[in-house]
């Protein structure tokens, strides 16, 4: 009987060194913050037409760190469907990357976890100094007031994008410069058979950028001085309900948009069906599609009246991608040493040509290369008429409320039921209610 | 199969029958055939107006999906993960299931009942609990389970398991106990009379076990997206990068789905035979 | 007709009460049994319990993102996540009330569905004629292809402006006025639905063919010696027998479907509309996009304790019911 119960032992000691080896396959983990100080882990965000793409950009100028240091960088490209949660699981655990790419308005937010390296004029010391850097991308690095949580790397704007072709067939002469222009240039446009202005109407972000400028542009803001939610306030309203009303009333958008999520309102303008695009930096993606150069024109977005600029003829939300760094990470010298490296003019340059967005860094912004047709007009944007969307710790579930309100009501619109202010009021109550209180 | 019926079937049977199974074959299929055509097509096709027959074919989509994301990469990895799950599975099910269906012993019942019970668990409860668990293990035993394909084999396998064991106790208490007491008589272990007598008569149920297995651990997304990174990403999260910051590359989509689902439809229907006559025993428990 | 008719030697109600060997010296054996389900239990224990009370656990403290990178020493806050998920007239419980009621709904339709196609098929297909191999082969196919594939093939199937759907319905068909939404607004339910039993019901298909084997021959000629036609068969016959099975495969089907993260998930996104507001999406919501996991963790719980309650209601309704079919 003994060796009966040896073999019965022997049996499960055998399935369970079975399953550990089988286990075992595939430890090579990329994760874990920097064991030795030779290594860093650096989560990149997908900026460039695939995955693949970005790889290709990023890997010579890691090679080239690590030529100059001797730090071997793990490049990591995360998916932007997966990069918040991975953020999330890694601030939980502190098992993340040293250094990681932030969307600028996820600044606050992640700054409100403590998950981040503050940058204080010590550690920007570091990096060659704040200085170096333009106002409106420090603007959405963290709340006001506390050190930044990132630092500065890419900066966008958006900016109208619109088909020459289209425009000379309706007999437009140049860009609308305002909104009631777009809606008449609109009438035009439908009149040849073409749709008129491409919104993702399904994607949440994409609905908060663009309320966002229209409520400036209403002279109103989504959180009140102190930093609580005014969602309601009549000027708010006024502006979400101008925006969904372009597809509502001036019959801009059209209709199937409201569904789009993916980018599809791109490939149609690529595609010549569409005369408008707000868009931030698209050359490098209209291009991948086919789409020449020559074929369109950029505008800087329409204002109510006037020219864009400061205030209420803000027409753009400051985008923008951060470089930051996870306070776990061992090796914070190599993590601050990368960041430099990455910010630093010659870099800022190369990677800005690469995936068609602005230097934040004021001496790479010089480059001429950043003032072709189209870049110029972000260049100005950015300079003059952008503005940080609200550096909140709430922003994200901000921008999951607010851009769930408009989706629903671009839904809504799409189902023919009306939009009125009392109904965009009402979604817009019902967000500020999931608002957490503070 | 109940081969013929004793009777002829009526009129009204076989055309109740014709009318009906030609709708559900058009139902099923038409996705089916949404993938094939589509993956024949430029992209200016599947970002236009949907048209039947694709207005030039091309296997450009084919190569293409290669390049876009490390589509082969995630293929092994998907395989690793989804196999040696299943073989931990099937294995770990087969010990659980014979102790249950061959002994008495204090606490089956509470066992068995646990077992079934975390089938109700919603994923999302215990997602950040579990990854918190691989992190601290990994960090007290060096054991890299978070990040590594093992943490989602790991995963997976009890995933399945409940259900595996489940079905394999009813599969077993279907093969006559006289078969496996004759092997003990014999001079076997209990462990000999498992497995040279109640495995083989039971292979038509641990096979329809490691399909079920590997079903499991092959579609699983949320896990997956959190505890997986560049190396060790799995088929069915990675082809999320078809649809990138720029476009939604429908066409590579579509062809790289079938690229990847037909060796294991292929898998799937040599075993089906199996599996047919596996899940009668196990599952009518 | 009842399980009883079934050919297997051991028919009892719960997998637990089979009989152990007659043998004797079973004493000197008894670490046995444990030894091999200790496997098992290590892995469940690892994997489904010990999170499950660390999530239990979490759903009585404050888990937000001031909390969150150091949630061991997180605020202790009772039954306060548990308040905010059941105040039905704040926003948050009355979104999480409407999300059970759109599940419950729709786990019913699918399964309903699910099952009779299923069954249908199974019985259809249950004499040979040609062409039934290749059919049966055809069946399997939605239930092996990757999720994440055939979602969004249909996603791909349902777009407004290009899907096949609306290119059918409204410009092939002209049934509809006008092209039709489907992946947001009300018909978004009808989306769902149609995808879950699509991806579903080839498993209620399987196990059922399964089960019919096991039905006796002799049951059918006995039957239509009494001059019973095909269709009092079906009926008098068939579906009484494929109770025990159809008992297991409610339940799990059921559980499967309330849970289903992957279908809503990949075919809405991050925010599903109203009408198809899963519940299981609902808390993924509360959970990571508003990084709230006190309260997503307690929704969970909830959800949990229902699915205990309603699995346990049904374990012994169906039971007594089996019974009162043997006595």
């Amino acid at each position: 009987m003994r060796s009966i119960r040896a073999a019965a032992t022997g049996a499960v000691v055998m399935s369970l060194a079975l399953a550990a080896t089988a286990c075992g396959g595939g430890t090579d983990s990329g994760d874990g913050a920097g064991g030795s100080s030779k290594t860093l882990t650096y989560w990149a965000s997908n900026q460039g037409a695939s995955i693949a793409v970005d790889k290709q950009v990023l890997q010579p100028e890691l090679d080239k760190f690590e030529k100059q240091t001797g730090i071997k960088v793990k490049v990591e490209v995360v998916p932007w469907s997966d990069l918040l949660n991975r953020i999330l699981t890694a601030t939980t655990s502190g098992q993340g990357p040293d250094v990681l790419n932030i969307g600028n308005t996820w600044s606050a937010s992640l700054q409100a976890t403590g998950a981040l390296l503050p940058w204080d004029a010590k550690n920007f010391a570091k990096i060659g100094g704040r200085d170096r850097f333009v106002d409106p991308a420090l603007g959405s690095t963290g709340a006001e007031g506390k050190d930044p949580a990132a630092v500065p790397l890419y900066s966008m704007a958006y900016a109208l994008y619109y088909n020459k072709q289209i425009f000379a067939d309706a007999g437009i002469d140049g860009p609308p410069a305002t909104w009631d222009e777009l809606v008449a240039d609109g009438a035009k446009i439908r009149a040849k058979g073409k749709s008129v202005l491409g919104a993702e109407g399904s994607n949440l972000s994409e609905n908060v950028h663009h309320v966002f400028v229209f409520a400036k542009q209403h002279d109103a803001d989504f959180f009140s001085a102190d930093g609580k939610p005014d969602f309601t306030n009549p000027k708010v309203v006024d502006a979400v309900k101008q925006y969904v009303d372009l597809m509502a009333k001036d019959k801009a958008i059209p209709a199937g948009n409201a569904e789009y999520a993916q980018n599809q309102s791109v490939s149609d303008f690529a595609k010549g069906k569409l005369a408008m695009l707000l868009w931030q930096s698209a050359a490098a993606n209209l291009k991948s599609q086919g789409m020449k150069d020559d074929a369109y024109g950029v505008a800087p977005v329409p204002v109510q009246k006037g020219t864009p600029g400061p205030g209420a003829q803000v027409n753009s939300m400051a985008a923008g991608i951060n470089i930051a760094v996870f306070k776990d990470s061992h090796n914070l010298d190599g993590a601050t040493e990368f960041v430099k490296f990455m910010t630093s003019d010659a870099e800022q340059k190369i990677l800005n040509k690469a995936y068609s967005s602005i230097p934040p860094v004021k001496a790479a912004q010089a480059d001429p290369a950043f003032d072709g047709p189209s870049t110029a007009v972000l260049k100005d944007t950015l300079a003059k008429s952008a503005a940080a969307l609200p550096q909140v710790a709430t922003e994200s579930q901000f921008e999951t409320a607010v851009g769930t309100a408009v989706k629903d009501l671009f839904a809504d619109t799409a189902a023919g039921r009306a939009v009125t202010t009392a109904s965009v009021k009402a979604k817009l109550e019902k967000a500020q209610q999931q608002m957490p209180a503070a | 199969m109940a081969d013929s019926s004793p009777m002829a079937p009526p009129r009204t049977f076989l055309w109740s029958r014709r009318i009906f199974l030609t709708l559900l074959t058009g139902f099923v299929l038409l996705p089916v055939y949404v993938m094939v055509s589509s993956s024949l097509k430029p992209l200016a096709d599947v970002t236009g107006k949907f048209r039947w027959l694709p207005s030039e074919l091309t296997i450009r989509p084919y190569i293409d999906i290669w390049s876009t994301v490390p589509l082969a990469r995630y293929f092994v990895n998907s395989l690793i993960v989804a196999g040696s799950a299943t073989i931990c599975s099937v294995v770990i099910a087969v010990f659980a299931a014979y102790a249950v269906s061959r002994y008495d012993f204090r606490g089956k019942r509470v066992f068995t009942v646990t077992v079934l019970s975390t089938q109700m668990f919603p994923g999302i409860l215990f997602l950040l609990p579990l990854f918190l668990i691989y992190i601290n293990i990994g960090n007290a035993t060096g054991i890299a389970l978070f990040g590594s394909r093992g943490g989602l084999i790991l995963t997976y396998l009890t995933f399945s398991l409940p259900f595996s064991i489940w079905m394999l106790i009813g599969y077993f208490d279907s093969v006559p106990r006289d078969l496996d007491e004759a092997a003990l008589v014999d001079g076997c272990g209990p462990l000999g009379a498992l497995f040279r007598v109640v495995v083989p008569a039971a292979v038509p149920g641990i096979v329809a076990v490691a399909v079920y297995a590997f079903m499991t651990a092959w579609g699983e997304v949320l896990f997956a997206s959190v505890m997986t990174n560049d190396t060790t990403r799995t088929l069915a999260v990675g082809l999320q990068g078809y649809s990138t910051l720029y476009n939604v590359y429908w066409n590579q989509i579509m062809a790289a789905s079938l690229v990847v689902s037909v060796p294991v439809v292929a898998g799937f229907l040599l075993l089906q035979r199996y599996l047919v006559t596996g899940l009668t025993a196990g599952a009518v428990k | 007709m009842t399980s009883t008719v079934l050919k297997e030697p051991v028919r009892e109600d719960t997998p637990g009460a089979a009989r152990g060997p007659r043998r004797t010296g079973r004493s000197r054996r008894t670490a046995l049994p444990y030894l091999l389900l200790l496997p098992a239990l290590v892995f469940e224990l690892l994997v489904h319990l010990v999170p499950m009370v660390i999530g239990t656990l979490m759903s009585f403290r404050s888990i937000t993102r001031f909390t969150l990178r150091d949630w061991s020493n997180a605020p202790w806050t009772g039954l306060r996540n548990y308040r905010v998920a059941v105040d039905f007239d704040a926003p948050a419980g009355e979104a999480l009330l409407r999300s059970f009621a759109v599940t419950v709904g729709f786990t019913l339709l699918s399964v309903a569905l699910c099952w009779a196609l299923g069954t249908a098929a199974a019985i259809f297909m249950q004499d040979t004629f040609r062409g039934r191999g290749i059919l049966r082969a055809l069946f399997l196919v939605p239930y092996a292809l990757p999720v994440y594939a055939a979602v969004i093939t249909w996603v791909f199937m349902f777009q407004h402006d290009n899907g096949l759907v609306n290119h059918v319905l409204h410009d092939q068909l002209h049934l509809t006025d006008k092209p039709s939404f489907w992946l947001i607004g009300d018909n978004s339910f009808y989306a769902l639905l149609t995808v879950s039993v699509w991806k579903g019901w080839p498993f209620a298909f399987l196990i059922v063919m399964a089960g019919l084997q096991n039905i006796p021959r002799e049951l059918y000629e006995a039957a239509a010696l009494d001059g019973a036609g095909m269709w009092q068969q079906i009926r008098r016959i068939t579906l009484p027998s494929l109770r025990p099975v159809n008992q297991v495969l409610v339940l799990v089907l059921f559980l499967w479907t309330f849970n289903d993260f992957n279908t809503p998930y990949v075919l809405f996104g991050r925010a599903a509309p109203e009408a198809a507001d899963l519940i299981s999406v609902h808390i993924y919501q509360t959970t990571f996009l508003t990084w709230d996991f006190g309260t997503g963790s307690a929704m969970s719980v909830l959800l949990l304790l229902f699915l205990l309650a309603v699995t346990g209601g049904y374990l012994l309704f169906t039971s007594r019911g089996r019974r009162a079919g043997n006595g």
